[in-house]
């Protein structure tokens, strides 16, 4: 690792005006794609700022219909929550497959969905339900927040807060975790809502997560597994790589929406 | 430098590290605590695993600093002096590991998993060893010792 300044944050006010005073800072949360990041010497900035110590953005309370996740709470604490269970079980079950035990034990939503990692799976989640990102200034549609690989619509130093997630008839998410990273070669996060069916995909396009809308729009009149049967994707517009080439990841989409779909019921 | 203290196996201890220090080199280097290992440098195959405030944690993917003030568990606070803990205890019995390499981080790991879920079977240990990886034993005796070890704690 390079050498920085490390220091802890009590609110995000104090957050905010060490991040505005130091040269080249990032601000550390669980660490978990952060730590590996800098020990890999991928990442050369001058100061953490841990943001661990502000106690009021870890927790999770319903919001509307919904449910609202401080941006850090554990994966771990998704997953065993029983608020979550209840109202989008998808979305627990998501935060339960990310990573291992010790990861989710340290990972937070809001690194998750600031880091916006192509194959990471809240994305696919924030998508699917059509979340929105609270910021420490501002509030940001899922549909506007996720805008490339690793990119967000997220300025300097803002601080994801918290993530808002409407509740829906009916979710699932299906995943194919990578054998070794376990992060998703595809995953596929299905909602059928008050509005219409979303359908988000994680882990395969070059662009980053997207929504499927054909996928959507033949869901709509018809939400069954046979609906989606006959679509497919564009094996170009996906990624390629010594894990599997484009056009198999464009089948693994729809093989996963056909067993989301199925799930959902 | 940054001063750090923390609580390890339940003595006090302190000292001034720099700020990129991993957790896992506070406690092979400063404290001289070995039976934590390194095995990998993409966070991904669970020897280093400690308990931090009684969650087991990934040491070599956290700072020093940030375990400042926590309480910490090690392999070596484990056994009752020369009596191994039943964890261990069944990890011997049945021949849970060959070089012993991987051995500290499953039992943290294993340890965390009979707390949180003492009813945990096959099933439940596998799903929760995702992040502990073995080179030798083909996980098979790892999952029968864990299995064991849950048993002879509830006794
Ligand atoms: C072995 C391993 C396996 C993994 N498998 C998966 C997987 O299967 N699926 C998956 O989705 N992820 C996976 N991850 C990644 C994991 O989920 C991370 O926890 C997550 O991506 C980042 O969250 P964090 O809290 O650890 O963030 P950190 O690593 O602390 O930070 C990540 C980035 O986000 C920024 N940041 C953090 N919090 C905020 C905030 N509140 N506001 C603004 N910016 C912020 C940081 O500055 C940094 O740039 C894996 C990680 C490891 C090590
Ligand atoms: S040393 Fe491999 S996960 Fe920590
Ligand atoms: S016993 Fe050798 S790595 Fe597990």
């Amino acid at each position: 690792m390079y050498t920085f300044d490390y220091q802890t944050v009590a609110s995000t006010a104090d957050a905010k005006s060490i991040y505005d005073a130091k040269e080249d800072p990032t601000y550390l949360a669980g660490g978990m794609t952060l730590i590996p990041t800098l020990k890999q010497r991928l990442a050369n900035p001058t100061d953490l700022i841990d943001l661990k110590g502000i106690g009021d953005l870890v927790g999770i309370a319903e919001a509307g219909d919904g449910v609202e996740i401080k941006a850090l709470t554990t994966h771990a604490a998704v997953a065993g929550s029983d608020l979550v269970k209840a109202k989008t079980p998808a979305l627990a079950a998501l935060a339960g497959e990310i990573g291992d035990p010790q990861v989710r034990n340290r990972g937070t939503i809001g690194g998750s969905v600031a880091n916006n990692d192509p194959s990471a799976d809240y994305p696919a989640a924030c998508l699917g339900l059509g979340a929105t990102i609270v910021t420490d200034r501002r509030e940001i549609g899922a549909d506007d927040y996720f805008t490339g690989l690793f990119e967000t619509a997220l300025e300097p130093g803002e601080l994801v807060v918290a993530v808002r997630f409407p509740a829906a008839q009916a979710t699932a998410y299906q995943k194919f975790p990578n054998p070794a990273s376990r992060y998703a070669m595809a995953g596929v996060f299905v909602a059928k809502t008050a509005d219409g069916v979303r359908v988000a995909v994680t882990g395969a396009s070059q662009s980053g997560v997207f929504r499927w809308t054909a996928a959507e729009e033949a869901l709509a009149g018809n939400f069954t597994k046979d609906a989606v049967a006959g679509l497919s994707l564009d094996g170009d517009d996906m990624i390629s790589d010594i894990h599997g080439p484009g056009d198999y990841r464009a089948h693994l989409i729809g093989v996963l929406t056909g067993r989301a779909v199925a799930a959902a019921g | 430098m940054v001063a750090v203290s923390m609580i390890v196996n339940g003595k006090d201890v302190s000292g001034d590290v720099p700020a990129n220090t991993l957790l896992v080199d506070f406690l092979r280097t400063t404290l001289r605590l070995t039976g934590t290992h390194v095995g990998c440098d993409t966070s991904q195959c669970g020897a280093c695993v400690v308990h931090v405030n009684g969650s087991s944690m990934k040491s070599c993917s956290m700072l020093a600093v940030e375990a400042d003030g926590a309480q910490i568990a090690t392999i070596e606070g484990v056994a009752d002096g020369e009596k191994l803990h039943p964890m261990q205890e069944a990890f011997r019995e049945h021949h849970g590991l060959q070089c012993g390499f991987c051995t500290p981080g499953m039992v943290m790991s294993a340890l965390d998993l009979a707390e949180k879920n003492p009813n945990a079977g096959d099933k439940e240990i596998r799903a929760w060893l995702e992040g502990n990886i073995c080179r030798c034993t083909g996980y098979q005796n790892i999952v029968a010792s864990i299995g064991a070890g849950i048993k002879s704690m509830a006794e």
